[in-house]
């Protein structure tokens, strides 16, 4: 019964664990920073968004990455995580491209002031 | 990580974990999927949020000429713009940085949480989950103050014009609501009370597990138990949340 559940403790007692978990907490807080300084001096637009987008892409690589473990995980289980989130950005993606259609083309909404 | 677990006769276990397939637990690996499918959940959140986003137009004039308008969609940092205590000072975006933080920081003690729990040393994993507590109860907080605010709105409102009985009437509206909304149209409201809402429905319901993984922590179960391993599973929901804020954060509020 002792053996069961046992998590592999590092020889330094999970210092170098520690580590790794207050890096990438800075590394989320400067990504976040940056973010909110883009907000205020860059002028709105695709490259503005786009900049948004990867820097969202790279902090949720580090949450699940570090945080949640599974870069640590076997292959399968990572594939089995990514493979249907990358199918569901793409899906996201691809819808955002069609309300940009209906406001071009369709118009359903009508505004008046 | 964990190796068989065996029966109380030696015997390893063919469920429950006893045969653990990609090397998870039986309950990390139904953590992940229900996880998984939690995606899918605010996927479809976001997939609305995509499409009305942009079947509107969006404000073309100078930033600082920005008014409330239900003609186009809103820029966020002028919508949200107070912090508590603050009244009638422009801060953009200062009160939800400052949320980010506080989720941010709730899943660096969680993960710190987590590892004490693998070395079994059962004061670490208290100290942490109480700060993780402490961050959830607080997000939860200043999410009930944005909630409050946005909807009794600014102290001038918004003037608006529209059709009753075939005449055109002007109207003052303060605050937004699900048919009403002084800071742009409807379905910006919507969405806000939808996403961020059902964001917030799963902080609390983090915030009970977290209360029930410490008082088990505290009471001893999971030292009896010789696994920290709830604590984990606790914790893989506790970043999803954080990780959905993340998203949530730049899809509403930055972009």
């Amino acid at each position: 019964m002792a053996h069961s559940h046992d998590h592999h403790v590092a020889a330094d007692g999970g210092a170098a664990q520690r580590k790794v978990i207050w890096k990438t907490f800075w590394i989320l807080l400067i990504l976040t920073a940056f973010e909110f300084l883009i907000a205020f001096t860059m002028a709105h637009g695709t490259l503005r968004i786009t900049i948004f987008v990867l820097m969202t892409i790279v902090k949720a690589f580090y949450i699940v990455g570090e945080f949640m473990h599974l870069r640590h995980e076997t292959k399968s289980l990572i594939w089995a995580i990514t493979i249907p989130t990358v199918l569901l950005i793409w899906f996201v993606v691809a819808l955002i491209v069609e309300g940009a259609y209906f406001f071009e083309e369709i118009n359903i909404f009508k505004f008046r002031n | 990580m964990a190796s068989t677990i065996t029966t109380t006769n030696g015997e390893p276990k063919l469920w429950l974990g006893g045969v653990e397939p990609m090397k998870a637990s039986y309950g990390k690996l139904m953590m992940w999927f229900f996880l998984l499918s939690d995606t899918f959940t605010f996927g479809a959140f976001l997939v609305s949020y995509g499409l009305i986003r942009y079947s509107y137009p969006a404000y073309s004039g100078d930033v600082a000429d920005f008014t409330f308008s239900n003609l186009y969609w809103p820029i966020p940092e002028k919508v949200f713009a107070s912090v508590p205590f603050l009244h009638g000072v422009y801060l953009p975006l200062v009160f939800v940085g400052i949320m980010t933080f506080i989720l941010i920081f709730s899943s660096v003690t969680m993960v710190l949480a987590v590892e004490a729990g693998n070395r079994k040393d059962r004061a670490g994993v208290q100290k942490w989950l109480l700060w993780t507590l402490l961050g959830g109860i607080t997000f939860l907080s200043c999410q009930a103050w944005e909630w409050s605010h946005f909807i009794h709105g600014t102290e001038e409102g918004t003037v608006i014009t529209e059709l009753v009985n075939n005449q055109w009437i002007e109207r003052t509206i303060y605050g937004a609501n699900l048919i009403e909304n002084q800071y742009g149209p409807v379905a910006f409201a919507d969405l806000f009370f939808f996403i961020t809402g059902f964001h917030g429905f799963h902080v609390s319901i983090g915030v009970s597990l977290l209360f029930l993984v410490f008082y088990r922590t505290a009471t001893g179960f999971y030292d009896r138990r010789g696994s920290y391993e709830m604590v984990e599973k606790v914790g893989l929901y506790w970043h999803f949340v954080d990780l959905v804020w993340v998203f949530v954060f730049t899809f509403f509020y930055l972009v």
